[in-house]
Protein backbone atom coordinates (compact mmCIF):
# COMPACT_ATOMS: atom_id res chain seq x y z
CA UNK A 1 0.00 0.00 0.00
CA UNK A 2 1.23 3.43 -0.87
CA UNK A 3 1.38 5.99 1.90
CA UNK A 4 2.36 9.60 2.05
CA UNK A 5 3.93 11.73 4.71
CA UNK A 6 1.26 14.26 5.72
CA UNK A 7 3.00 15.90 8.66
CA UNK A 8 6.67 16.35 9.48
CA UNK A 9 9.18 18.91 10.72
CA UNK A 10 9.12 22.06 8.57
CA UNK A 11 12.26 22.89 6.62
CA UNK A 12 12.43 26.30 8.26
CA UNK A 13 13.24 24.65 11.61
CA UNK A 14 16.70 23.23 12.25
CA UNK A 15 17.10 19.72 13.64
CA UNK A 16 18.19 21.03 17.01
CA UNK A 17 16.11 20.02 20.06
CA UNK A 18 14.91 23.14 21.85
CA UNK A 19 15.77 24.07 25.43
CA UNK A 20 12.15 24.97 26.21
CA UNK A 21 10.51 23.36 29.23
CA UNK A 22 8.15 20.41 28.65
CA UNK A 23 4.82 21.60 27.25
CA UNK A 24 5.93 25.23 26.78
CA UNK A 25 3.97 26.75 23.88
CA UNK A 26 7.06 28.54 22.50
CA UNK A 27 7.77 25.33 20.57
CA UNK A 28 4.34 25.29 18.92
CA UNK A 29 4.63 28.96 17.95
CA UNK A 30 8.12 28.41 16.49
CA UNK A 31 6.78 25.58 14.37
CA UNK A 32 3.86 27.67 13.09
CA UNK A 33 6.19 30.50 12.02
CA UNK A 34 8.40 27.91 10.28
CA UNK A 35 5.41 26.34 8.52
CA UNK A 36 4.34 29.72 7.18
CA UNK A 37 7.87 30.46 5.94
CA UNK A 38 7.84 27.10 4.12
CA UNK A 39 4.33 27.58 2.71
CA UNK A 40 5.25 31.00 1.32
CA UNK A 41 8.54 29.68 -0.06
CA UNK A 42 10.52 32.54 1.48
CA UNK A 43 13.01 30.59 3.61
CA UNK A 44 16.09 31.71 1.67
CA UNK A 45 14.92 35.28 1.92
CA UNK A 46 13.82 35.56 5.53
CA UNK A 47 15.60 37.34 8.38
CA UNK A 48 14.29 36.71 11.89
CA UNK A 49 15.08 38.97 14.82
CA UNK A 50 15.29 37.15 18.14
CA UNK A 51 14.68 39.03 21.37
CA UNK A 52 15.76 38.52 24.98
CA UNK A 53 13.74 36.01 26.92
CA UNK A 54 13.40 32.25 26.76
CA UNK A 55 13.29 32.54 22.97
CA UNK A 56 16.71 34.18 22.88
CA UNK A 57 18.14 31.03 21.28
CA UNK A 58 15.59 31.15 18.45
CA UNK A 59 18.54 31.72 16.11
CA UNK A 60 19.53 28.09 16.74
CA UNK A 61 16.05 26.81 15.95
CA UNK A 62 14.93 28.75 12.86
CA UNK A 63 16.62 27.60 9.69
CA UNK A 64 16.76 31.16 8.33
CA UNK A 65 19.14 34.09 8.81
CA UNK A 66 18.71 35.46 12.32
CA UNK A 67 19.84 38.52 14.25
CA UNK A 68 19.85 38.70 18.05
CA UNK A 69 18.57 42.04 19.34
CA UNK A 70 19.15 43.61 22.74
CA UNK A 71 16.27 43.36 25.19
CA UNK A 72 13.19 45.08 23.74
CA UNK A 73 15.02 46.41 20.69
CA UNK A 74 13.92 43.82 18.14
CA UNK A 75 11.50 46.21 16.34
CA UNK A 76 14.30 48.78 15.96
CA UNK A 77 16.70 46.13 14.62
CA UNK A 78 13.99 44.78 12.31
CA UNK A 79 13.38 48.32 11.04
CA UNK A 80 17.04 48.57 10.07
CA UNK A 81 17.13 45.13 8.45
CA UNK A 82 13.96 45.73 6.45
CA UNK A 83 14.89 49.25 5.35
CA UNK A 84 18.36 48.11 4.41
CA UNK A 85 17.15 45.02 2.58
CA UNK A 86 13.58 45.78 1.49
CA UNK A 87 13.38 42.54 -0.49
CA UNK A 88 13.86 40.36 2.56
CA UNK A 89 11.04 39.01 4.68
CA UNK A 90 11.57 40.15 8.28
CA UNK A 91 9.95 39.06 11.52
CA UNK A 92 10.57 39.67 15.19
CA UNK A 93 9.83 37.02 17.84
CA UNK A 94 9.32 38.68 21.22
CA UNK A 95 8.03 37.78 24.67
CA UNK A 96 5.83 40.04 26.78
CA UNK A 97 8.66 40.96 29.14
CA UNK A 98 10.56 42.03 26.05
CA UNK A 99 7.86 43.74 23.99
CA UNK A 100 5.53 45.11 26.67
CA UNK A 101 8.09 46.23 29.28
CA UNK A 102 11.61 47.30 28.30
CA UNK A 103 10.68 47.38 24.61
CA UNK A 104 7.38 49.29 24.77
CA UNK A 105 8.81 52.38 23.08
CA UNK A 106 10.36 50.41 20.22
CA UNK A 107 7.22 48.48 19.30
CA UNK A 108 4.91 51.47 19.58
CA UNK A 109 7.05 53.65 17.34
CA UNK A 110 7.73 50.88 14.81
CA UNK A 111 3.97 50.31 14.67
CA UNK A 112 3.24 54.04 14.44
CA UNK A 113 5.67 54.29 11.52
CA UNK A 114 3.97 51.33 9.87
CA UNK A 115 7.28 49.53 9.38
CA UNK A 116 6.83 46.69 6.93
CA UNK A 117 7.68 43.62 9.02
CA UNK A 118 5.87 40.97 11.04
CA UNK A 119 5.79 40.84 14.84
CA UNK A 120 5.17 37.56 16.63
CA UNK A 121 4.39 38.56 20.20
CA UNK A 122 4.35 35.66 22.65
CA UNK A 123 2.37 36.64 25.75
CA UNK A 124 2.73 34.23 28.66
CA UNK A 125 1.96 36.84 31.33
CA UNK A 126 5.32 36.45 33.06
CA UNK A 127 9.10 36.82 32.70
CA UNK A 128 9.97 33.21 31.94
CA UNK A 129 13.70 33.26 31.36
CA UNK A 130 14.65 35.09 34.54
CA UNK A 131 12.63 32.87 36.85
CA UNK A 132 9.05 34.09 36.88
CA UNK A 133 8.88 37.76 37.82
CA UNK A 134 5.82 39.95 37.27
CA UNK A 135 5.50 41.41 33.76
CA UNK A 136 3.31 44.33 32.65
CA UNK A 137 1.06 41.59 31.23
CA UNK A 138 0.80 39.62 34.48
CA UNK A 139 -2.87 39.34 35.40
CA UNK A 140 -4.42 41.05 38.40
CA UNK A 141 -4.07 38.71 41.36
CA UNK A 142 -1.54 36.47 39.56
CA UNK A 143 1.19 35.19 41.86
CA UNK A 144 4.76 35.58 40.63
CA UNK A 145 8.18 35.77 42.28
CA UNK A 146 7.78 39.55 42.59
CA UNK A 147 4.07 39.53 43.39
CA UNK A 148 3.92 36.62 45.85
CA UNK A 149 0.52 37.73 47.15
CA UNK A 150 -0.80 38.25 43.62
CA UNK A 151 -0.50 41.32 41.37
CA UNK A 152 -1.97 44.29 43.19
CA UNK A 153 -3.37 46.83 40.70
CA UNK A 154 -3.05 49.59 43.31
CA UNK A 155 0.71 49.10 43.19
CA UNK A 156 1.26 47.81 39.66
CA UNK A 157 -1.71 49.06 37.65
CA UNK A 158 -3.67 46.73 35.42
CA UNK A 159 -2.04 44.53 32.76
CA UNK A 160 -1.32 46.05 29.36
CA UNK A 161 -3.44 44.85 26.46
CA UNK A 162 -0.84 45.36 23.74
CA UNK A 163 -2.96 44.33 20.75
CA UNK A 164 -5.73 46.79 21.65
CA UNK A 165 -3.12 49.52 22.20
CA UNK A 166 -1.25 48.88 18.94
CA UNK A 167 -4.57 48.73 17.05
CA UNK A 168 -5.22 52.41 17.86
CA UNK A 169 -2.26 53.39 15.66
CA UNK A 170 -2.66 54.01 11.96
CA UNK A 171 0.58 52.25 10.88
CA UNK A 172 -0.21 48.56 11.39
CA UNK A 173 -2.09 46.70 8.67
CA UNK A 174 -3.16 43.79 10.84
CA UNK A 175 -3.42 43.30 14.61
CA UNK A 176 -4.77 40.10 16.11
CA UNK A 177 -4.65 38.00 19.28
CA UNK A 178 -4.75 34.21 19.09
CA UNK A 179 -3.87 31.22 21.28
CA UNK A 180 -2.43 27.76 20.71
CA UNK A 181 -4.07 25.79 23.54
CA UNK A 182 -6.45 23.85 21.26
CA UNK A 183 -5.96 22.24 17.83
CA UNK A 184 -8.43 24.73 16.25
CA UNK A 185 -6.60 27.71 17.73
CA UNK A 186 -3.26 26.33 16.56
CA UNK A 187 -4.71 26.39 13.03
CA UNK A 188 -6.07 29.90 13.48
CA UNK A 189 -2.70 31.10 14.72
CA UNK A 190 -0.94 29.65 11.67
CA UNK A 191 -3.43 31.47 9.44
CA UNK A 192 -2.94 34.73 11.33
CA UNK A 193 0.87 34.50 11.05
CA UNK A 194 0.53 33.67 7.36
CA UNK A 195 -1.72 36.67 6.80
CA UNK A 196 0.75 38.98 8.53
CA UNK A 197 3.60 37.64 6.36
CA UNK A 198 1.47 38.02 3.21
CA UNK A 199 0.64 41.63 4.08
CA UNK A 200 4.35 42.26 4.51
CA UNK A 201 5.03 40.69 1.10
CA UNK A 202 2.39 43.03 -0.34
CA UNK A 203 4.16 45.99 1.28
CA UNK A 204 1.20 46.82 3.47
CA UNK A 205 2.99 47.54 6.74
CA UNK A 206 3.35 46.06 10.19
CA UNK A 207 1.49 42.88 11.07
CA UNK A 208 1.16 42.22 14.80
CA UNK A 209 0.22 38.72 15.96
CA UNK A 210 -0.12 38.33 19.72
CA UNK A 211 -0.19 34.67 20.72
CA UNK A 212 -1.30 33.73 24.24
CA UNK A 213 1.26 31.22 25.43
CA UNK A 214 2.10 29.21 28.52
CA UNK A 215 4.89 29.07 31.07
CA UNK A 216 4.21 25.82 32.94
CA UNK A 217 7.45 26.11 34.89
CA UNK A 218 6.90 29.57 36.36
CA UNK A 219 3.12 29.28 36.58
CA UNK A 220 3.72 26.17 38.70
CA UNK A 221 1.28 24.12 36.62
CA UNK A 222 1.50 21.00 34.49
CA UNK A 223 1.52 21.27 30.71
CA UNK A 224 -2.13 20.30 30.27
CA UNK A 225 -3.27 22.47 33.21
CA UNK A 226 -1.38 25.43 31.73
CA UNK A 227 -3.42 25.13 28.54
CA UNK A 228 -6.57 25.18 30.66
CA UNK A 229 -5.29 28.24 32.54
CA UNK A 230 -5.13 30.11 29.23
CA UNK A 231 -8.90 29.52 28.94
CA UNK A 232 -9.82 30.19 32.55
CA UNK A 233 -7.56 33.18 33.26
CA UNK A 234 -5.97 34.70 30.17
CA UNK A 235 -8.71 34.78 27.54
CA UNK A 236 -11.24 36.51 29.83
CA UNK A 237 -8.82 39.45 30.12
CA UNK A 238 -7.09 39.05 26.74
CA UNK A 239 -9.94 38.30 24.32
CA UNK A 240 -9.02 36.57 21.07
CA UNK A 241 -9.88 38.29 17.84
CA UNK A 242 -8.83 40.73 15.14
CA UNK A 243 -8.35 44.28 16.40
CA UNK A 244 -7.28 45.96 13.17
CA UNK A 245 -7.39 44.96 9.56
CA UNK A 246 -6.80 47.40 6.72
CA UNK B 1 -4.73 3.11 7.55
CA UNK B 2 -2.58 5.83 8.98
CA UNK B 3 0.37 5.81 11.32
CA UNK B 4 2.48 8.04 13.52
CA UNK B 5 6.25 7.93 13.95
CA UNK B 6 7.65 9.40 17.15
CA UNK B 7 11.15 10.90 17.05
CA UNK B 8 11.39 9.96 20.65
CA UNK B 9 14.67 11.68 21.49
CA UNK B 10 12.95 15.05 20.98
CA UNK B 11 10.10 14.16 23.36
CA UNK B 12 9.83 15.93 26.71
CA UNK B 13 6.98 13.86 28.11
CA UNK B 14 4.60 16.83 28.37
CA UNK B 15 1.55 14.72 27.51
CA UNK B 16 -0.08 17.35 25.28
CA UNK B 17 -0.37 14.88 22.38
CA UNK B 18 -2.01 12.28 24.63
CA UNK B 19 -4.57 14.86 25.74
CA UNK B 20 -5.19 16.14 22.20
CA UNK B 21 -5.69 12.86 20.31
CA UNK B 22 -9.42 12.64 19.53
CA UNK B 23 -9.24 8.83 19.45
CA UNK B 24 -7.52 8.67 22.85
CA UNK B 25 -5.08 6.06 21.59
CA UNK B 26 -1.84 7.63 22.87
CA UNK B 27 -0.39 6.91 26.31
CA UNK B 28 2.89 7.17 28.17
CA UNK B 29 5.04 4.08 27.68
CA UNK B 30 5.19 2.34 31.02
CA UNK B 31 8.77 1.13 30.87
CA UNK B 32 10.61 3.34 28.43
CA UNK B 33 12.47 6.62 28.93
CA UNK B 34 14.38 8.56 26.30
CA UNK B 35 17.98 9.66 26.82
CA UNK B 36 16.87 12.86 28.51
CA UNK B 37 14.93 10.74 30.98
CA UNK B 38 11.47 11.68 29.76
CA UNK B 39 8.73 9.10 29.57
CA UNK B 40 8.14 8.16 25.94
CA UNK B 41 4.72 7.97 24.26
CA UNK B 42 3.21 4.90 22.60
CA UNK B 43 0.26 4.47 20.28
CA UNK B 44 -1.84 1.81 22.01
CA UNK B 45 -4.21 0.99 19.13
CA UNK B 46 -2.49 1.96 15.88
CA UNK B 47 -5.33 0.48 13.83
CA UNK B 48 -7.62 3.26 15.14
CA UNK B 49 -5.33 6.09 14.06
CA UNK B 50 -7.03 8.32 11.47
CA UNK B 51 -3.92 10.29 10.54
CA UNK B 52 -5.59 13.53 11.60
CA UNK B 53 -2.18 14.79 12.80
CA UNK B 54 -3.74 16.64 15.74
CA UNK B 55 -1.13 15.05 18.02
CA UNK B 56 1.67 16.26 15.75
CA UNK B 57 0.28 19.78 15.47
CA UNK B 58 -0.07 19.99 19.24
CA UNK B 59 3.42 18.75 20.07
CA UNK B 60 5.71 21.66 21.03
CA UNK B 61 8.77 19.60 20.15
CA UNK B 62 7.85 18.40 16.66
CA UNK B 63 8.31 14.80 17.75
CA UNK B 64 5.65 13.22 15.56
CA UNK B 65 5.52 12.47 11.82
CA UNK B 66 2.19 11.32 10.38
CA UNK B 67 1.63 9.09 7.36
CA UNK B 68 -1.65 8.44 5.58
CA UNK B 69 -2.55 6.03 2.85
CA UNK B 70 -2.36 7.77 -0.52
CA UNK B 71 -5.83 9.03 -1.43
CA UNK B 72 -7.10 8.88 2.15
CA UNK B 73 -8.91 12.06 3.16
CA UNK B 74 -7.92 13.92 6.29
CA UNK B 75 -9.46 12.42 9.43
CA UNK B 76 -11.01 9.38 7.74
C1 LIG C 1 18.75 45.20 29.52
C2 LIG C 1 18.27 43.96 30.18
N1 LIG C 1 17.46 44.05 31.25
C3 LIG C 1 17.01 42.92 31.85
C4 LIG C 1 17.39 41.69 31.39
C5 LIG C 1 16.88 40.46 32.11
N2 LIG C 1 15.86 39.74 31.35
C6 LIG C 1 16.18 38.69 30.57
S1 LIG C 1 14.85 37.98 29.86
C7 LIG C 1 13.80 39.05 30.65
C8 LIG C 1 12.31 38.96 30.47
C9 LIG C 1 11.88 37.83 29.61
O1 LIG C 1 10.51 37.69 29.61
P1 LIG C 1 9.65 37.54 28.31
O2 LIG C 1 10.04 38.55 27.29
O3 LIG C 1 8.22 37.56 28.72
O4 LIG C 1 10.05 36.16 27.68
P2 LIG C 1 9.85 34.67 28.22
O5 LIG C 1 11.14 34.32 28.85
O6 LIG C 1 8.69 34.66 29.18
O7 LIG C 1 9.56 33.88 27.00
C10 LIG C 1 14.51 39.95 31.44
C11 LIG C 1 13.88 41.01 32.25
C12 LIG C 1 18.25 41.64 30.27
N3 LIG C 1 18.63 40.48 29.74
N4 LIG C 1 18.67 42.78 29.68
S1 LIG D 1 10.58 29.19 31.60
FE1 LIG D 1 8.47 29.31 30.86
S2 LIG D 1 8.56 30.41 28.89
FE2 LIG D 1 10.64 29.71 29.42
S3 LIG D 1 10.88 27.73 28.35
FE3 LIG D 1 10.21 27.32 30.47
S4 LIG D 1 7.98 27.20 30.33
FE4 LIG D 1 8.69 28.20 28.45
S1 LIG E 1 -2.92 11.13 14.02
FE1 LIG E 1 -4.85 11.66 15.07
S2 LIG E 1 -5.75 9.68 15.62
FE2 LIG E 1 -3.60 9.27 15.08
S3 LIG E 1 -2.54 9.34 17.06
FE3 LIG E 1 -2.41 11.40 16.19
S4 LIG E 1 -4.16 12.51 17.04
FE4 LIG E 1 -4.53 10.33 17.39
S1 LIG F 1 3.41 16.39 22.84
FE1 LIG F 1 5.44 15.88 21.97
S2 LIG F 1 6.89 16.27 23.63
FE2 LIG F 1 4.86 16.17 24.56
S3 LIG F 1 4.61 14.01 25.19
FE3 LIG F 1 3.73 14.17 23.13
S4 LIG F 1 5.41 13.67 21.74
FE4 LIG F 1 6.35 14.08 23.73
Amino acid sequence: MEEKLVFSRPEALTDMPTHYCPGCHHGIIHRLVAEVIDELGVRENTVGVASVGCSILAYDYFNVDMVGALHGRAPAVATGVKRGRPDSVVFTYQGDGDLAAIGTAEIIHAAARGENFTVVFVNNAIYGMTGGQMAPTTLDGQRTQTSPAGRDPHLAGHPLRMSELIATLSGPSFVTRTAVNTPARINQTRKAIKKAFELQLAGRGLGFVEVLSTCPTNWGLGAVESGQWVDSHMIPYYPLGVFKED
Amino acid sequence: MARTVFHEEFCKGCGLCIEACPKKILAFAEHRLNHKGYQAVDCLRPEECTGCAICARTCPDVVIDVYREAGQAEGS
